[in-house]
C-alpha cells in the first residue's frame, strides 16, 4: 500500500495536467480558469503549510505575502514595467525582506501571540493597500497585460496554466527534499517539542525564521501567479478572509502531507463553485438562500471537520490506505 | 580543569528561594549525586545548569569558562547533556529519529535541503550505536509515543549520551520505573562512571548510594551537607533533615 | 484652534479605545484563564449591534434595547460556549481559530440572512443627541456617554476581579488554570462564566457603537483585529493591559489618522504626504504593537505566571 501513497500524487498531477485538453475538448474553458485557481491556491496553501503542519507554526496572516506578490506584478505594470522577470524578482525581494522583519517580530512570541501577530501584520499591509490611493485604493489596480517572460506568451491561457502546474510540481517536488532532508527534521523537531530541541543544542530561532521566510515567498510566488490568471492586484486578496481560507485548505487536505494542501485546495474551491451556482430547482427558494449563503455552509462544514475528520481529505485516505495495506 | 563549578547560585520564584546560595563542584570522571526531599529545588538547579532558567545572582562555569549567561543551547554545544525527569522526546518520531536529532544538534549547521536525513549515515549509524548503549535497538523503528515509561527513559538517556557530552544533568532517570527497568539503568550510570563527569538527581537512596562518588543533601535550595557516600551516612544533619524523615515514613 | 482640535480627537480616541476597552477585557480573560482563540468575539459585538438596532426600533427605549441585546447575546454567547468550543478547551490552538473562523463565517451569513446586506442605521437616543460642555468645548453628548460607561464598566470589573471571591478565582485561573481546577474549583462553571461576561461586555459594545459606526455585516471583524492589537500590545490574559493596550490604541490610532497627513506635509513634498499620509496613518497601530513586541514579547503588562 506504500505503493499507493506514492502513486497518488502522481495520478493527482497527471489529472491536473490534463485539465486543459479536457477543457478543450468539451469547448469549456471556464474549467481552464477555475483549476488554474486551484493550483495557485494550492501552491499559496502548500507554501503555508511548510511552517503550519511541518513546522507548527500557525500563521493567520500569509494572505500578506500572496497580496506582495500581486502588487509588485500590478504597481510595475502601473508604471510600464511588463517584464516578468522584473516582477518576480521585485516581488521575492519585497517578501523576502518583509518576511523576514516581520517573522523575527512575530517569533518572539510563540502559541496564541504568534496566530494574532501574524495576523495583525497581514491587516496592516491590507491597510497599506487601501491607503495607496494612486494604486487603486480600495478597489484595487487592473493590470493590462500579464508579465512578459521572454518567449512565454503567458496571455494564452493555457500557457498559463502549464506555467502554475510546473511550479506547483516542482514547489512540490522541491518541499518533498526539504521535509526529509536536515532542516525538514528539524522544523519538525520544533514543531513535537521546541524546548527539547534546544536542550539538544539547536538554535531554533534561525530554522524557524528561515522556514517562516521560505514558506513567505512561496506565497509570494503564488501572488505573483494570481495577478497573472485575475489580472487584478486587490486589497482583498490580503484580506483576512484569505489568510483563513489557506489554513482551512490545509486542514481539509491534511496537514501531515505535501499534497495535502493542494488536495483541500481543490476541495474549497469546488465546494464554492458548486454552492454559489447550482440550481437544484429545491422548493422554497432553498438553490437562491444557498447560493448567496454558502458561507454559512462552508462555516459549518469547517466545524465538521475540525470535531470529526482531523487528518484531512488526504491525510485520511493515506492513512486509511496504510491501515489497509 | 574541573567540569562544573558552581558558586554563590542564587534563583528566587516570588518569595520562595528554590537555589539559596549554592556552591557546588562535579570533578573530572566524578559521579555526583545531588539527592534532598520534594521542593528542595534540585530541578531548578539542573535547568539552571542547562540553561532554561536564568540565575538571580552566582555564577555557573564549565572547564573554566563562565557560562552563567550562555544560552542553552549553546550550553549543549559545547558538552553539557541533560536528561529530564518528566519525559521530553519528540513524540511523533521514531526512537531512531529522536536520537538522530541529537546527534544531528552536534554535526554542524542543518540547513541541509536536499539529502534525506533518514539515509545520513553519519546521523543513524551514532544513533543506533547510541540506541545499542542504552539497550533499546530492537525498539528504533518504533514512535516515541509508543513506547513503554521504562523505554521512553531510556530514549531519554540515549539522546543525553549522543551529543557526546562531557557533564551528562540526569534529573531523575529512574523516575517511574518498574525494579526490573531501574536495575538496568543502575548497570548502565555504572558503566557510564568514569567515563563522563556526571550530575545525579535522584530519589532512589539504593541507586543513589551505591553509585555516587560525592552526595550534595539540598534542602530548601542550600546545600546542607556535601562528602562522600559514608560522611552523608554518618551525617546527623543529614540525618535530621533528610534520612530522618524517611526512616519515618518507612 | 489646533489646540482643542486636538482635545477633540484625544476624546474621540479616548472613545473608541473605550469601546475596544469593552471588547478586550472579555476577550482577554477567555484568552488568559481558558487558553482559548476565540476569532468570533466579534460576531457577539456584531449581534449585539443588530439586537439593539432591532430592539430600540421596536420598542422606542435605548435603554430597553440595550437589557435585550446584552440579554439576547449573552444568551446566544453561553449556548455556543456549552454545545461547541466547551468541546475545543483541550484541543489545539489551531483547531480553536480553524472553529472560530467557522463560526464567524455562520454569524455572518446569519445577519446577511436576516437583516439583509444594507447597513442598519440606529439613532442616538434623544437625550443624548446634544452636546455637552467640557473645558468650554461643546463635545457630543453621546460620545461622552460613552466614554462615561465604559469608564465605570472598567471599575466594576477592578472590583469584581480584586475585591470578589469570583474575581480572586479569575485571577488565579489567569495565572495557573490547571492549579485552579486542581483545587476543586468548577472550572467549567468559571469558563461559562467568564465567557458570558465577555460575550456581555461585547453586546455593550455593540449597543454603544451602534449609533457611530455602521451596523452591518462583517462589522465585528475589523474591531476585531483592532482589540487583537490592544490585547497583544497591553499582554494576553490581563485586564489592565487590556484596558492600556485599548486606550493606546484608541488613542494612537484616531489621533495618527486625524494629524499624520498634515504633520508629513510639513516635511514632505504635497503629492507624496498626500499618498503616503493614509497609508501611514492606518499602520500607525500595527507598527506600535510591533515595536512593543520587539521590545516586551509578552506585552506591556504581562501577566505573571507561577
Amino acid at each position: 500500500m506504500r505503493d499507493a501513497r506514492r502513486a497518488f500524487p502522481v495520478v493527482f498531477l497527471g489529472l491536473l495536467a490534463l485539465v486543459p485538453v479536457v477543457a478543450h475538448l468539451t469547448g469549456e474553458p471556464y474549467y481552464l480558469t477555475v483549476f488554474s485557481r486551484i493550483m495557485v491556491f494550492g501552491l499559496a496553501a502548500l507554501g503555508l503549510n511548510l511552517i503550519l503542519g511541518f513546522g507548527g507554526l500557525v500563521s493567520f496572516g500569509h494572505a500578506l505575502y500572496l497580496g506582495i506578490g500581486a502588487y509588485a506584478v500590478g504597481i510595475l505594470s502601473a508604471h510600464g514595467v511588463t517584464s516578468g522577470f522584473a516582477h518576480l524578482g521585485a516581488a521575492l525581494a519585497v517578501g523576502a525582506v518583509a518576511a523576514l522583519l516581520i517573522g523575527l517580530v512575530c517569533l518572539r512570541t510563540s502559541g496564541m501571540a504568534f496566530i494574532m501577530i501574524t495576523l495583525a501584520f497581514a491587516q496592516m499591509f491590507y491597510f497599506l493597500a487601501v491607503g495607496l490611493r494612486q494604486y487603486g485604493g480600495d478597489d484595487g489596480l487592473s493590470i493590462p497585460a500579464r508579465s512578459a517572460f521572454g518567449p512565454l506568451a503567458l496571455q494564452d491561457a493555457t500557457v498559463l496554466y502549464y506555467v502554475i502546474f510546473a511550479l506547483l510540481a516542482a514547489t512540490l517536488y522541491v518541499l518533498h527534499r526539504v521535509v526529509h532532508a536536515r532542516f525538514g527534521m528539524v522544523l519538525q523537531g520544533c514543531r513535537e517539542n521546541e524546548r527539547r530541541m534546544i536542550a539538544l543544542g539547536f538554535p531554533t530561532l534561525r530554522y524557524k525564521l528561515a522556514a517562516y521566510v521560505a514558506s513567505a515567498l512561496i506565497c509570494v510566488l503564488a501572488g505573483v501567479l494570481l495577478a497573472n490568471l485575475t489580472q487584478y492586484a486587490s486589497p482583498a486578496y490580503m484580506q483576512w478572509v484569505v489568510s483563513g481560507d489557506l489554513i482551512v485548505m490545509i486542514l481539509f487536505g491534511g496537514m501531515g502531507t505535501l499534497l495535502g494542501p493542494v488536495v483541500g485546495a481543490a476541495a474549497i474551491i469546488a465546494i464554492e463553485d458548486v454552492l454559489t451556482a447550482f440550481r437544484l430547482g429545491l422548493p422554497w427558494g432553498i438553490d437562491q438562500v444557498v447560493n448567496a449563503h454558502w458561507m454559512a455552509i462552508l462555516g459549518a462544514l469547517i466545524i465538521v471537520v475540525v470535531l470529526t475528520l482531523k487528518q484531512g481529505l488526504y491525510g485520511w485516505l493515506v492513512h486509511r490506505a496504510a491501515r489497509a495495506g | 580543569m574541573t567540569p562544573l563549578v558552581v558558586a554563590g547560585l542564587q534563583k528566587r520564584f516570588g518569595g520562595l528561594a528554590a537555589t539559596d546560595g549554592l556552591d557546588l563542584t562535579v570533578a573530572g570522571g566524578e559521579l555526583h549525586a545531588v539527592i534532598g526531599p520534594n521542593g528542595a529545588g534540585k530541578t531548578t538547579l539542573i535547568n539552571q545548569l542547562s540553561g532554561e532558567i536564568r540565575p538571580d545572582a552566582g555564577r555557573i562555569e564549565f572547564q573554566g569558562v563562565d557560562i552563567t549567561h550562555a544560552p542553552a543551547h549553546r550550553r549543549s554545544l559545547i558538552g553539557i547533556s541533560r536528561s529530564y525527569q518528566i519525559t521530553s522526546v519528540l513524540r511523533g518520531f521514531t526512537a531512531l529519529q529522536n536520537v538522530a536529532m541529537a546527534v544531528q544538534a552536534h554535526a554542524g549547521h542543518s540547513f541541509g535541503f536536499w539529502s534525506p536525513a533518514a539515509r545520513d549515515r553519519a546521523l543513524t549509524g551514532p544513533a543506533a550505536a547510541a540506541l545499542e548503549q542504552v539497550g533499546l535497538a530492537h525498539r528504533a523503528q518504533a514512535r516515541a509515543d509508543e513506547l513503554a515509561h521504562g523505554e521512553q527513559r531510556q530514549l531519554e538517556l540515549a539522546m543525553a549520551l549522543a551529543t557526546r557530552p562531557r557533564l551528562l544533568l540526569l534529573d531523575e532517570p529512574m523516575a517511574g520505573m518498574s525494579q526490573r527497568e531501574a536495575e538496568n539503568i543502575v548497570a548502565l550510570l555504572a558503566a557510564l562512571k568514569g567515563r563522563y563527569s556526571i550530575l545525579l538527581v535522584e530519589h532512589d537512596m539504593d541507586a543513589v548510594f551505591a553509585l555516587a562518588d560525592r552526595i550534595t543533601v539540598l534542602v530548601y535550595g542550600r546545600a546542607i551537607a556535601c562528602g562522600t557516600t559514608d560522611e552523608i551516612r554518618a551525617s546527623p544533619q543529614v540525618r535530621e533533615a533528610y534520612l530522618g524523615d524517611e526512616e519515618a515514613e518507612a | 484652534m489646533t489646540a482643542s482640535l486636538l482635545f477633540t480627537q484625544l476624546l474621540n480616541g479616548l472613545q473608541l479605545g473605550i469601546l475596544l476597552f469593552l471588547l478586550s477585557s472579555g476577550l482577554t480573560l477567555v484568552f488568559g484563564i481558558m487558553n482559548f482563540v476565540n476569532l468570533a468575539h466579534g460576531s457577539l459585538y456584531m449581534l449585539g449591534a443588530y439586537f439593539a438596532a432591532s430592539a430600540f426600533r421596536a420598542t422606542g427605549s435605548f435603554l430597553a434595547a440595550g437589557v435585550i441585546a446584552v440579554a439576547a447575546t449573552l444568551a446566544l454567547g453561553v449556548a455556543v460556549e456549552r454545545l461547541a468550543l466547551a468541546r475545543l478547551y483541550a484541543r489545539d490552538h489551531l483547531d480553536q481559530v480553524l472553529t472560530t473562523f467557522g463560526l464567524i463565517l455562520i454569524f455572518n451569513e446569519a445577519v446577511r440572512f436576516v437583516w439583509g446586506s444594507a447597513p442598519v442605521y440606529m439613532n442616538v437616543p434623544a437625550a443624548l443627541a446634544g452636546t455637552v460642555n467640557l473645558f468650554g468645548l461643546p463635545y457630543p453628548a453621546y460620545r461622552f456617554a460613552i466614554i462615561a460607561v465604559g469608564l465605570a464598566v472598567g471599575l466594576a470589573l477592578y472590583v469584581l476581579i480584586h475585591r470578589t471571591r469570583v474575581g480572586m478565582l479569575i485571577r488565579a485561573g489567569a495565572a495557573n488554570g490547571p492549579m485552579v481546577a486542581a483545587l476543586g474549583v468548577n472550572i467549567r462553571l468559571l469558563n461559562t462564566l467568564v465567557f458570558g461576561l465577555g460575550a456581555a461586555l461585547a453586546a455593550l459594545a455593540g449597543l454603544m457603537a451602534g449609533p457611530i459606526f455602521a451596523v452591518q455585516p462583517g462589522m465585528g471583524e475589523s474591531i476585531l483585529i483592532l482589540t487583537l492589537v490592544a490585547i497583544v500590545t497591553g499582554g494576553i490574559g490581563s485586564i489592565r493591559g487590556a484596558f492600556y493596550g485599548a486606550l493606546l490604541v484608541g488613542v494612537v490610532d484616531t489621533v495618527g489618522r486625524a494629524f499624520l497627513p498634515a504633520l508629513l506635509r510639513e516635511f514632505l513634498d504635497r503629492a507624496l504626504a498626500q499618498a503616503a499620509g493614509p497609508a501611514l496613518a492606518s499602520m500607525l497601530i500595527y507598527l506600535l504593537m510591533a515595536v512593543v513586541l520587539a521590545l516586551r514579547p509578552r506585552g506591556l503588562f504581562p501577566v505573571k505566571r507561577s
